[in-house]
């Protein structure tokens, strides 16, 4: 591959970088729209307690409010570092 | 009872003033009654886009607190018959609109059989933004293929499903996305957004894709919307978003630079 098709496929490229990010920033927004306004705190309180034992960045605790019919599930996720 | 629809898209400076200008010249060119009002509180400027800015006496704000009636606030557009221009208030007070007055205001034109209501939506989420959606039977959102506006306009859409009035009473806001300031040349190489992209992202049917156009300037300067210019690739896609609106069938035009040129076109059938 010469330089000049490194330019070519690189430029052609950003629309499609733009793409993906839209996807993912989108659909993590879309799983946080109509959520009840405790969850930003109640995330901030697990994290508090995880960090006690061990120490995680913020981007690693997501907290979700799924609504399953008759019953809600609050799913906790919680990345450990190795 | 008139139909409501907000142009709309969270983010400004999308065409959002110059969309509500052309679409409600669109459909009183077709011979439907129809009202637009500038919901853009402090920042009115569809006066100017429509060229009628020095026959603003009265304005919405002014019909709202029983200050003037709303057939002295209406302005009669100059080039189209069925059509009346609301302008905004150049008041600093956001909070002039309220739900209560709105919607007075929306009931009086629909009794005074307008059949069509577009509200110019200024941009953000804030009270201003939220008044012109509220009350919505349709919104037809604005995005340029470019991730800020995108997203914005996702936020919009979840707005429009949770909290206008329509989703109060559990029923639905009929949404449309009007992609504008396409450049079929930049998505060709890459470089912009395809509409199929936004529309995939979005998930939202689609009313039109209004081309980039040096002639969209050219019109604003001279107060004259676009769509009153036949000869203009924009003017025209603005004609077909009218059409699809209204339930027609119609083939999305200038989407690719080919389709662009007719000389194009001509020069590649004899070769
Ligand atoms: N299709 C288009 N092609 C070129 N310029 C455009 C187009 N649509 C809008 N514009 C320009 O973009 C600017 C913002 O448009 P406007 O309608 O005022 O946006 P908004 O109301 O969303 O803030 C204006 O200068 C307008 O002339
Ligand atoms: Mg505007």
């Amino acid at each position: 591959m010469s330089i000049f098709d490194y330019f070519k496929s690189s430029k052609k490229n950003t629309a499609s970088i733009a793409k993906e990010r839209l996807q993912v920033i989108v659909a993590h927004e879309r799983s946080k729209r109509n959520q009840p306004d405790y969850l930003p705190a109640l995330q901030q309180e697990i994290l508090e307690v995880i960090r006690k034992y061990v120490s995680i960045d913020q981007d690693q605790i997501d907290v979700q409010l799924e609504n399953n019919g008759d019953c809600s599930i609050l799913e906790l996720n919680v990345t450990l570092p190795d | 009872m008139a139909k409501i629809i907000v142009v709309t898209s969270g983010k400004g400076g999308v065409g959002k003033t110059t969309t509500s200008a052309a679409i409600s010249s669109g459909l009183a060119m077709r011979g439907h009654k129809t009202a637009v009002i500038d919901f853009d509180i402090g920042l009115r400027n569809l006066d100017l886009i429509m060229n009628c800015e020095r026959r603003v006496v009265y304005d919405f704000v002014n019909v709202i607190n029983g200050e003037a009636t709303l057939k002295q606030a209406l302005i009669k557009d100059k080039r189209c018959e069925d059509l009346y221009i609301l302008p905004a208030s150049q008041t600093r007070d956001k909070d002039a609109l309220t739900k209560e007055g709105v919607e007075k205001v929306l009931n009086q034109l629909s009794d005074d059989g307008f059949e069509y209501i577009i509200c110019d939506s200024p941009a953000g989420i804030e009270h201003g933004a939220f008044m012109a959606l509220y009350f919505a039977d349709t919104a037809i959102v604005v995005s340029n293929p470019e991730v800020s506006s995108v997203r914005d306009s996702d936020r919009i859409l979840g707005i429009l499903q949770s909290k206008s009035r329509r989703a109060e009473l559990g029923q639905t806001v009929e949404e449309f996305l009007l992609v504008t300031r396409y450049n079929p040349g930049r998505v060709e190489n890459g470089d912009m957004l395809g509409v199929d992209d936004v529309q995939e992202i979005l998930a939202t049917t689609l009313l039109g894709v209004i081309p980039d156009s040096e002639s969209v300037l050219k019109a604003s300067n001279q107060g004259l919307p676009i769509i009153h210019d036949k000869e203009s690739d924009a003017g025209q896609a603005y004609q077909d978003a009218v059409a699809r609106l209204l339930g027609e069938k119609v083939d999305h035009r200038f989407l690719s630079v080919e389709s662009k040129s007719f000389f194009q076109r001509l020069f590649r059938r004899s070769a």
